[in-house]
């Protein structure tokens, strides 16, 4: 080979093994807030560690044939200046023929081995006592979150408690749907499951470090599939239980904004949303008695600010466009005076 | 069959002839005819696939664009994912197997021409429906009255109630009609290659090609089975009040899920193995060389057939399957790289020692091993169920299925596909 061609092939190996090395390594920061290779979670945790399995052990197979094909071209071209014989014609070789069947054998048995005991790991452990339960229910296009043991209703940004490795507190999910498929998955946490109507399914994560960890519908449902983010949220214990106490209280009622609590009420709104303590329940759409609590609206299509949140009451379309919230074609002051209302449901 | 025109003045015999040269086409029962017929049908959607994926690539090149609207992405998808399947990929399988297997095996034509005509008018007037989508709704640019609920149509998406007016209707009579014309095929090629062989030629001389294209004649018949009952079924949820699919009354959108991939699966297998079928005749040749282990080859694609039967619920990994049946499809995943290993293996020996000259057909086979064993290994990473947990829902996936090279015989051809999809 071409003292250049050797060049090339060295960087070539360089490169691969310094991503290799950095996939490896689990103790740097997540190159994307979603990278299936920055795990913070025992199932994710459990998946990582099996990939890199897979991977070394796929790596592996493809430089030795990959390496036996590239010989094969190169060594065996037909010469210009060859003899123009036939080669010698092998029909066969019993024992090579059997040494590519069972070394192939082995490998699958060893992959599937590990394969089959990381399932069982993740979909066979035991919910333990007093782990939080959460249910979750997929609409087109939002995600409901009860917590049925705590009395807490609320809609697309999850608040999880953080997970000490040594003594776990994890989450067990209960996964539902109101419409069509949908799929939870937040990968920094766990692989993807289902929701499917009529067709519970479960799953758990126990994040070991507080931060938010992104996610999204990961079933094709619809026309805004894309823009039906997640948001988790892991927060300490104490921060947790504050956060669970301030979901518990009834909605603010402030004199301030009692025209704009008019409009909310005599306007279509209460058809699809609920906000405690005002007659009416709505479950089409997610619950707004803390709608200032979330970051974010539609989803996590648009952060939670003032004019987002008009932007959105005026044309739901202009945000999200497909989003099954219509617009009611409110007057502009009617509108001010909905989202002064609005902004004060902390 | 026209009878010679008589003389006549220069033009009008001309026209007469081009008339009548038409006339022949359309009406063909020959199976060289209808091979060409279905290979030019495929390139003509594979240039409509491409475009439909280069309007979702431009979509996709900088985050929040707006080059197209979200119901035209999600109808480009679906057309993309249907047409590159039912109308590039397995017109070309059919088109190849059509003019070659009775070549090979010194058979006059198929053992049925005129279903064999008839398949493929189907195929073809399947592909027209589905395509006559894009005119209605709301007009052509946006996409028309396109289906919009994925090439693989899960339900409850496709219920009536998620997708109100005709869109789906038009994938799943499209894909009735073509679906009738490659179950016609696939029954054309293996009664072909089982009886009408010539005098000589046991099944344990036949070349490799016929072999393969056997074995996908009999997957065709057994693949499409379902996702033609599921097709019905869908359509009488749909207009005759079934509840099949239906959850609220009792249905089961897994349901819809399992009949999909047991045609799935084997379905791909469909897609590749007339390529092994064309690398299997194209490396020995090149390679100065017979094949190595024919009977091997022979066998190791006899349990690829069998084993692909099995493994389609690996699609469904995240559907929430207990973990025992999550594990056994793991198993079956697994056991199928075994045979296909072997067989890149054979191809390979086949290759060691030869002299091989690299035209461009062997350019294209080299470029094939080389591409398939990526392909094949990714495979084996989406058959580990945790890991696929991560993974699973097309977007890896579709890398690596573009990894699956397509026979050409032309050297640009080579270099500009080897582009199109690395």
């Amino acid at each position: 080979m071409s003292k250049a061609a050797i060049r090339k092939v060295t960087t070539l190996v360089v490169h691969c093994s310094a991503t290799a090395v950095a996939l490896a390594d689990p103790q740097r920061g997540p190159s994307s807030p979603t990278s299936i290779f920055s795990p913070a979670s025992t199932p994710a945790q459990s998946i990582y560690g099996l990939s890199l399995f897979v991977l070394a052990m796929t790596a592996a197979v493809f430089v030795v044939v990959f390496g036996l094909l590239t010989y094969a071209v190169i060594k065996f071209r037909d010469r210009v200046h060859d003899d123009k014989r036939e080669p010698p014609q092998v029909y066969g070789s019993s024992q090579v023929e059997t040494a590519w069947t069972v070394i192939p054998v082995l490998i699958v048995l060893v992959l599937f081995l590990a394969t089959a005991r990381v399932i069982t790991s993740v979909q066979d452990a035991t919910e333990p006592h007093g782990a939080l339960e959460v249910t979750v229910i997929g609409h087109q296009f939002w995600w409901e979150y009860r917590y049925p043991g705590l009395n807490v209703v609320t809609a697309n940004e999850l608040h999880v408690p953080v997970s000490d490795p040594a003594h776990p507190t994890p989450t067990y999910f209960t996964l539902l749907s109101a419409d069509t498929d949908h799929s939870f998955w937040v990968p920094r946490l766990a692989g993807k499951t289902d929701l499917i109507p009529n067709h519970p399914n479960s799953m758990w994560i126990d994040p070991h470090e507080t931060g938010v960890y992104l996610g999204q519908c990961a079933q094709y449902c619809g026309v805004q599939h894309a823009k039906m983010l997640i948001r988790v949220y892991v927060q300490t214990r104490a921060d947790f239980d504050r956060w669970i106490e301030q979901q518990r209280q009834s909605a603010i009622a402030s004199d301030a904004v009692s025209q704009g609590r008019v409009v909310f009420e005599t306007s279509p709104c209460l058809v699809c949303h609920s906000v405690s303590g005002i007659a009416g329940n709505g479950q089409f759409g997610p619950d707004l008695t803390h709608l200032m609590s979330r970051d974010t609206i539609a989803s996590g299509a648009a952060p939670n600010t003032p004019e987002n949140l008009r932007k959105w009451i005026q044309d739901p379309s202009s945000i999200k466009r497909g989003a099954l919230m219509p617009a009611f074609q409110l007057s502009d002051r009617q509108i001010d005076e909905l989202t002064a209302y609005l902004e004060t449901l902390h | 069959m026209a009878s010679e025109p008589k003389a006549l003045s220069g033009t009008a015999a001309a026209r007469r002839s081009l008339l009548d040269k038409v006339y022949g086409w359309l009406t063909t029962v020959d199976h060289k005819r209808l091979g060409i017929l279905y290979i030019l049908f495929a390139l003509v959607f594979l240039v409509i696939g491409g475009i439909e994926a280069t309007i979702m690539r431009l979509q996709l090149v900088r985050p929040l664009n707006d080059f197209a609207s979200p119901e035209l992405f999600n109808r480009m998808f679906t057309m993309h994912g249907t047409t590159m399947i039912f109308f590039v990929a397995m017109p070309l399988v059919f088109g190849f197997a059509n003019y070659m297997v009775p070549l090979m095996i010194g058979a006059r034509d198929m053992a049925f021409p005129r279903l064999n005509a008839f398949s493929f008018w189907m195929t073809a007037f399947g592909g027209l429906i589905l395509y006559s989508s894009l005119f209605g709704g709301t007009g052509f640019l946006n996409g028309g009255n396109a289906p919009d609920a994925g090439w693989f149509a899960y339900a409850p998406l496709t219920s009536l109630m998620f997708s109100p007016g005709h869109s789906s209707d038009f994938w799943t009579l499209g894909l009735l009609l073509s679906g009738v014309g490659s179950v016609g095929t696939a029954i054309n090629i293996v009664t072909t290659i089982l009886t009408m062989r010539c005098p000589g030629m046991t099944l344990a001389r036949m070349p490799l090609f016929a072999w393969l294209n056997l074995i996908m004649g009999f997957l065709v018949v057994m693949a499409i089975s379902p996702l033609t009952a599921a097709q019905l079924m869908l359509l009488i949820d749909r207009y005759l009040g079934g509840r099949f699919f239906d959850v609220a009354a009792g249905g089961s959108a897994v349901l819809w899920m399992h009949f999909f991939w047991v045609f799935g699966h084997p379905e791909v297998y469909v897609l590749v193995l007339p390529a092994f079928a064309i690398a299997s005749e194209i490396i020995p040749v090149f390679s100065r060389r017979v094949i190595f282990g024919y009977p091997v080859m022979v066998g190791a694609t006899i349990a690829i057939g069998f084993v692909s039967m099995s493994v389609w619920a690996h699609h469904m990994f995240a559907v929430g399957m207990n973990s025992n049946a999550n594990t056994f499809f793991v198993f079956t995943t697994m056991a199928i790289a075994v045979p296909t290993g072997i067989k890149i293996f054979n191809w390979l020996a086949t290759m060691w020692g030869g002299k091989i000259q690299f035209k461009t057909p062997m350019l294209f086979c080299t470029a094939f091993l080389f591409q398939f064993l990526v392909a094949g290994l990714t495979g084996v990473m989406l058959g580990s169920a945790p890991f696929d947990w991560q993974l699973t829902g097309l977007v890896f996936c579709c890398c690596a299925l573009s990894l699956r090279d397509r026979r050409r015989n032309s050297l640009l051809h080579f270099w500009r596909l080897l582009l199109l999809v690395s």
